[in-house]
């Protein structure tokens, strides 16, 4: 998709009519395309390029990049200032901000600043306890939960104050998202917590690995029987495994991962595991992009993200468009339009 | 006591019932209140409810009390502080994900508002963000100030 508007790269799009953001993703998903956003692990090294190399690889393939913010509470570069880069070359960044670790005003004043350097789309978390993490003995903030900084942020930009009340002299353009987890406990009030996400301002969600596509289809039909499916995007998760014994671990050490024993065993009984486990994830992209009310995909191939451009290339999901790179449309070949 | 924290969501319903009968005394009494004076209150009242919540709920004194709003299963003992729905990370049997030997509070929270009347509408209301200035101070007093003194901003309405 090449917007007629095109702005230089590291800038803005115009904002449209009814959208909050001056963002690709929030265009490709307003446009009614399906969205494939992806996870870059910051490095733990300081170092520009290594963020850029591992940008890289989505180049074609991702409508958004989401920076993780401390995941699993180990430490790596800043989410913030992962984005400052991807953004300075035109990559257009999920920043995740997690409660876990900064309290409401060093996370407004997050909001703020990723917004200035062209941020347009964050994902409010909670965040994984610390217990998780390499570095258990810290001190867990929590400060605010996912919904109360779902809910200032929307406030800073809607109405333009602070959670104090001061006002900002401009607002931050962010469209603003969540996280929920469909398939684990307790699973019959999990889309009542989506309701709740929404009522506080997800514009977008993106949810945690999805692996039982029955369980996510009873998690759909409760979110349209409460009347959600047109009020937010939802972009299910998905990811590779590499091996049968890599998704046993996860499984049992990751948490809120739910993997049916099912494809455990195809994993286990496949000559090639790394290629099935590409596949299974191919074939669940696919299976989710049948169910209605699902607008998209987040992929997940954390240390091996090299796979994402051949899943997604596979499961077709993207129907030849093309999502927008730096150089795209300086030096391609005859992908466009 | 996690014990008695569990009795309590089970008996939700009788004490979301006793709790607003203590409120409609508790707001019935404030000229007396305001004629002792609540800065003086507060400590007395705080003592009260830290070892009568605190047994009954292992309450944490945010000084903010929902229990009504989450079914009796005080939200504070989530290890993550969450007052608005669980996280992503709860266990299969319905266990915490950072204390795999305690039931997820909000598991808890959805069993305890199915007995209160209403409970289920109150849970899905979107909780403000924590004030955490009022942490170690009586949630029933500022339920009684809250209800005979309006905050000055609504009188002028």
């Amino acid at each position: 998709m090449r917007f007629d508007d095109e702005p230089m790269a590291g800038e803005g799009l115009p904002i449209l009519p009814g959208h909050t953001s001056p963002g690709r993703l929030e265009r490709v998903l307003r446009a009614g395309g399906f969205a494939v956003t992806t996870e870059l692990a910051p490095p733990d090294s300081a170092d520009a390029e290594d963020v850029y190399r591992r940008a890289r690889v989505f180049d074609g393939y991702a409508d958004a990049i989401n920076a993780t913010d401390g995941s699993g509470a180990n430490c790596h570069m800043s989410s913030l200032a992962v984005c400052a880069l991807l953004t300075r070359i035109g990559y257009a960044p999920v920043m995740q901000i997690s409660c876990r670790d900064k309290n409401r005003i060093a996370i407004q004043g997050d909001i703020l600043g990723g917004a200035a350097m062209g941020v347009c789309n964050m994902l409010c978390l909670s965040g994984d306890g610390v217990q998780s993490g390499d570095h258990p003995q810290s001190k867990p903030v929590f400060d605010l939960d996912s919904l109360s900084l779902l809910q200032i942020g929307t406030t800073m930009r809607d109405k333009g104050h602070f959670q104090s009340g001061r006002k900002l002299t401009s607002s931050p353009k962010v469209f603003f998202g969540a996280a929920e987890n469909p398939t684990v406990e307790p699973l019959e009030h999990r889309a009542s917590r989506l309701a709740k996400k929404v009522a506080a301002g997800a514009q977008f969600i993106q949810t945690q690995y999805v692996y039982d596509m029955d369980r996510l289809r009873n998690f759909m039909r409760r979110v349209e029987d409460l009347g959600l499916l047109d009020k937010v995007f939802l972009l299910i998760g998905v990811g590779p495994f590499k091996t049968a014994k890599g998704a046993e671990w996860m499984r049992s050490n990751v948490p809120g991962m739910h993997v049916p024993d099912s494809l455990i065993q195809r994993m286990a009984g496949a000559q090639d595991q790394a290629k099935e486990g590409r596949q299974i994830c191919i074939d669940l992209i696919q299976e989710a992009r049948s169910i209605k009310g699902v607008h998209g995909v987040h992929i997940m191939a954390y240390r091996q993200e090299e796979t994402v451009a051949e899943i997604v290339d596979r499961s077709g999901v993207l129907e030849g468009r093309v999502p927008w790179y730096p150089n795209r449309d300086t030096n391609n070949e005859g992908n466009l339009p | 006591m996690y014990a008695v924290r569990r009795w309590s969501v089970r008996h939700a319903g009788g004490l979301n019932r006793f709790y607003n009968g203590l409120e409609r005394v508790l707001v019935a009494l404030a000229p007396v209140w305001r004629l002792i004076g609540y800065e003086r209150l507060e400590r007395p009242f705080a003592f009260l409810e830290r070892n009568v919540k605190g047994f009954l709920f292992d309450c944490k004194m945010c000084g903010q009390c929902v229990l009504s709003s989450t079914g009796m299963s005080c939200s504070m003992n989530c290890p993550k502080n969450l007052r608005n729905g669980p996280c992503g990370g709860v266990r299969a049997n319905g266990h915490c994900e950072v204390k795999p030997e305690m039931r997820c509070v909000w598991v808890e929270a959805w069993t305890g508002a199915g007995r209160i009347r209403g409970g289920l509408e109150k849970i899905a209301v979107v909780q403000l963000p924590v004030d955490r200035r009022l942490e170690g101070r009586s949630s029933w007093l500022k339920v009684v100030r809250e209800r005979t003194d309006p905050p000055k901003s609504e009188v002028k309405k």
